[in-house]
C-alpha cells in the first residue's frame, strides 16, 4: 500500500555528508553519527573473572589516532547483537591505542567478551564530556572510585601523572568488593609506589591474604591528605557510593563546583536523540557523563529521576 | 502589536487567493504531478487517520469529532466542510519520524563486516497541517536537526516535504493550543495555508502562500485574488476556534513542575495511570526511541532498526542492576516534567503544543492540564 523508495547509500556519499565538527574527529568518522565504524581487536586481556580489556585499531588498516578526552565514551557494537556505551580506558596521550575495559554483565558485553584478537567490532564516538583535567591544574586532585569505575578514570590518572608538575597533591582512593575484584592491580601497585601519589585501596570483603583496608571507600577520605579548598575531586561509582562520597567531601570543605561525578544511564544513540539517558533536563550522553556536582546536586537527591 | 499584525496580513494578502472547494482536488492533482506523495486525513475504523490521499473525495467531508478525556467520536456536521474535525490520534510525526525505520544494514565479510546506510525519504506533501502540528514539527526539528548531531533521514524527509497548512475554525474538547501559544492560526513554516470558508457565499478556501514554492503552486490554481472581506471572514473563523478551546494549560506550568519533583500527587496519578504509553505515542513531539539489532538466520547479515519508545516502560531506564524509574509515579513524573519543564532547558521551548491528544487517547482520561493544576495546589 505504501510505495517506499529505498535509497541506499554508501556512508561516503558526499551529499549525505554531515560535517563532523569535532576537532579531534577520527580519520574514519562516518557521515552519520549512528553508523558504526569497524575496528579490529588487536589485543585482549582478561583483567578479572568478569572484566576484560580490548585494544582496537581501525579495520580499514589505515591506522590513525583516535583522539579523545579522559572520561569520554564510545558506543561499541557486537555484530548482530547490539550496542553498549563503554568508557575509553586508555591513555589520552597515546591515542593510537583505542582501549576499553569492559565488565561482562549483559548480552552485548558477553558477545564482546567472546571475541578474539582479529575479530571486528563497531565503534561510534567519542561522545560526551570529560574530566576537567586542565581546569584542575594547580589544584590537588582526588580520584575516588569503586569497581569498574576505575576504568573511565584511568585516562585522567594517566594525564595527571604525565603532567605531574602541573598539579598539587594527587590522591587515588579505590574500593572493590574483594581483593580478587581489584581492577588494574598492577597499575594501582605501581602508582602506590610513587612518592608523588597517594593511593589507598579498600575492599568490602577481605580474604586472608589481604593486608589492606576493609570497608567502604568513603572511609578512606578522612585519612587522605589534601587541601579541600584547593582541590578537585573526580568520582565514578554507583550513585549511592557517589552520594556518600560527596557528603564526606563536603564535610571536609570541598565546594560542590569542585566535585565532578560521572553518571550512568541507559543509552541508545549517544547523540541526544533517543531520550533514554535523560536526568532531569540533562542528557547524560551529551551534557555528561561527567558533570560538576553543582549542576546535578538537586537532581541526585530525587529518587527515580 | 496591531501594526505588526496589519503588516503580516498585508503581506499575506498579496499572495492570497480564493478557490472553490473543488480547487482542493486540483491542488492534490497538481502536487501529485509534481512528484509528491500526498498525505492527508481519511476515516478508518471510526477515526481520522493520516494516509495517502489521491482525490479530495477521500477526505472526511462533513465529519466533526467529539473529543473528551478518554473519548473520541465522529459525527455528521450540520455544515459540510472538509476539515472541521480537529485531529485524530496520528500526527505527521509518523511520516517525518516513522514508528519503525531501518538505520543501516551490515554484511559479514571475510575479515569482519561492512555497514551500509539506509535512507527511506519519499517526497511528501502533507495536506491539512494544523498550527499545533506545525509547531510540533518545528520542535522535532530542534531535536533531530538543530543540535550537534543530525538525524540524516529525518532531515532528508523534512527538507523534501511540502506543507499545506490549515487554520482551524473549530477547536476540540481537549484542545488547548491557544494557551500554549501554538495555534489555532498557522504563523510560519508552511508552503500553503488553507482556511475553509462556508456560508452564504458557498464553500471555498482562502489559500495563502508561505514560501516561494507555495506561490508557484498558487499561481497554477484556478482562483481569484482574495478580498479584504475574505480575509476578514477567515480571521473570524480562526478567532472562533481560539475562543472555543476545550482546555487551558496554566501559564506557569514549567515552574509548577520544576518545584514539585517530590509532590505526593505523583502517587495519586500513578493510581490512575496504566503505564500504557498511549500519551507518548500520540504526542506529536515525543521523540524517544530505541534501537534494535537483528541478524539473519545464517548470521551473515545484520540490521539496526530505530523505533518509537516510551518513558512509560520499565525497560526504558534500565541499566545494569535494574531500571532507574521503577515506579509508575516516577515514570509519569518523567513524562510530564520533561514535556512541560525540562524541555525548555534542553531545547528552549515547551515540548507541548496543546493538541490534547494525550488527554483524548488516555484510556483512563488523565488530563495533562488538570494534573498541572492539581500539582500547583500541592495536592
Amino acid at each position: 500500500m505504501t510505495s517506499k523508495t529505498a535509497v541506499k547509500r554508501s556512508p561516503k556519499t558526499a551529499d549525505d555528508a554531515q560535517p563532523d565538527t569535532r576537532p579531534d574527529a577520527p580519520r574514519d568518522a562516518p557521515l552519520d553519527a549512528m553508523m558504526p565504524v569497524p575496528f579490529r581487536i588487536v589485543k585482549r586481556t582478561q583483567e578479572l573473572a568478569d572484566t576484560f580489556t580490548i585494544e582496537l585499531t581501525p579495520a580499514s588498516g589505515r591506522g590513525g589516532a583516535f583522539a579523545f578526552r579522559p572520561g569520554q565514551f564510545n558506543m561499541l557494537y557486537a555484530f548482530g547483537v547490539g550496542e553498549v556505551p563503554i568508557s575509553i580506558s586508555g591513555d589520552p596521550a597515546n591515542p593510537k591505542k583505542l582501549i576499553h575495559t569492559i565488565r561482562n554483565v549483559g548480552a552485548v558485553t558477553q558477545a564482546i567478551s567472546n571475541m578474539k584478537v582479529g575479530d571486528e567490532i563497531g565503534v561510534r564516538g567519542p561522545f560526551g564530556s570529560a574530566w576537567p583535567v586542565e581546569k584542575a591544574e594547580g589544584s590537588d586532585v582526588l580520584i575516588i572510585t569503586g569497581g569498574i569505575g576505575l576504568a573511565p578514570l584511568r585516562p585522567a590518572i594517566d594525564h595527571v601523572l604525565a603532567n605531574r608538575g602541573k598539579y598539587g597533591r594527587f590522591v587515588i582512593l579505590y574500593g572493590a568488593r574483594s581483593p580478587a575484584d581489584v581492577l588494574f592491580m598492577e597499575q594501582l601497585t605501581a602508582w602506590r609506589g610513587r612518592l608523588d601519589t597517594y593511593v589507598d585501596v579498600t575492599v568490602d570483603h577481605a580474604t586472608r591474604d589481604w593486608a589492606g583496608n576493609v570497608g567502604v571507600v568513603t572511609r578512606l577520605i578522612e585519612r587522605a591528605n589534601f587541601d579541600a579548598y584547593h582541590a578537585k575531586a573526580f568520582i565514578c561509582g554507583p550513585e549511592l557510593m557517589m552520594r556518600f562520597t560527596i557528603k564526606e567531601l563536603s564535610s571536609r570543605g570541598l565546594k560542590d563546583e569542585d566535585i565532578y561525578v560521572s553518571m550512568e544511564r541507559n543509552m541508545k544513540c549517544a547523540i541526544g536523540h533517543c531520550g533514554h539517558c535523560q536526568f532531569g533536563g540533562k542528557f547524560v550522553c551529551k551534557d555528561g557523563p561527567v558533570f560538576p556536582y553543582s549542576s546535578v546536586n538537586a537532581l541526585l537527591k530525587v529518587r527515580g529521576l | 502589536m496591531g501594526k505588526e499584525g496589519d503588516r503580516v496580513q498585508a503581506a499575506a494578502a498579496s499572495v492570497a487567493v480564493i478557490a472553490a472547494s473543488e480547487g482542493l482536488d486540483a491542488l492534490l492533482k497538481l502536487l501529485q504531478r509534481g512528484g509528491y506523495r500526498t498525505i492527508g486525513p481519511k476515516v478508518r475504523d471510526g477515526a481520522v487517520v493520516l494516509e495517502d490521499v489521491s482525490r479530495a473525495d477521500e477526505l472526511p467531508l462533513g465529519l466533526i469529532d467529539d473529543q473528551q478525556p478518554g473519548a473520541y467520536r465522529l459525527s455528521q456536521a450540520k455544515t459540510p466542510a472538509y476539515f472541521d474535525f480537529t485531529h485524530g490520534s496520528q500526527s505527521w510525526k509518523r511520516y517525518l519520524f516513522p514508528p519503525k525505520e531501518k538505520l543501516w544494514s551490515a554484511q559479514k565479510t571475510n575479515k569482519g563486516f561492512e555497514v551500509q546506510h539506509d535512507v527511506d525519504a519519499p517526497k511528501y506533501a502533507f495536506i491539512g497541517v494544523r498550527a499545533c502540528e506545525l509547531n510540533a514539527i518545528a520542535i522535532q526539528d530542534k531535536v533531530f536537526i538543530e543540535g550537534d548531531h543530525v538525524n540524516t533521514s529525518y532531515r532528508e524527509r523534512r527538507e523534501k516535504a511540502l506543507i499545506v497548512a490549515l487554520n482551524c475554525r473549530r477547536a476540540g474538547g481537549t484542545c488547548f493550543c491557544a494557551s500554549m501559544n501554538a495555534g489555532p492560526k498557522v504563523e510560519r513554516g508552511y508552503d500553503l495555508a488553507l482556511t475553509e470558508l462556508t456560508g452564504k457565499n458557498g464553500h471555498s478556501f482562502l489559500i495563502e502562500a508561505g514560501s516561494e514554492q507555495g506561490e508557484k503552486i498558487l499561481a497554477k490554481l484556478d482562483a481569484r485574488p482574495a478580498t479584504p472581506a475574505d480575509l476578514k471572514a477567515a480571521a473570524k473563523a480562526v478567532d472562533q476556534a481560539a475562543q472555543s478551546m476545550g482546555r487551558e494549560m496554566p501559564k506557569s506550568a514549567r515552574k509548577i513542575l520544576s518545584k514539585n519533583l517530590e509532590s505526593a500527587h505523583w502517587q495519586d496519578v500513578a493510581k490512575r495511570c496504566l503505564d500504557c504509553a498511549n500519551c507518548t505515542l500520540v504526542c506529536p513531539t515525543c521523540f524517544c526511541n530505541t534501537t534494535t539489532d537483528s541478524t539473519s538466520l545464517d548470521g551473515q547479515n545484520a540490521e539496526r532498526w530505530r523505533q518509537w519508545d516510551s518513558c512509560f516502560t520499565l525497560d526504558f531506564s534500565y541499566i545494569h542492576g535494574g531500571a532507574i524509574r521503577r515506579e509508575g509515579s516516577q515514570r509519569y513524573r518523567q513524562w510530564i516534567t520533561h514535556k512541560l519543564a525540562s524541555w525548555h532547558e534542553q531545547f528552549g521551548v515547551s515540548g507541548c503544543v496543546g493538541c490534547g491528544r494525550c488527554i483524548t487517547w488516555c484510556p483512563v482520561g488523565i488530563d495533562i492540564t488538570a494534573e498541572v493544576r492539581a500539582l500547583a495546589k500541592g495536592k
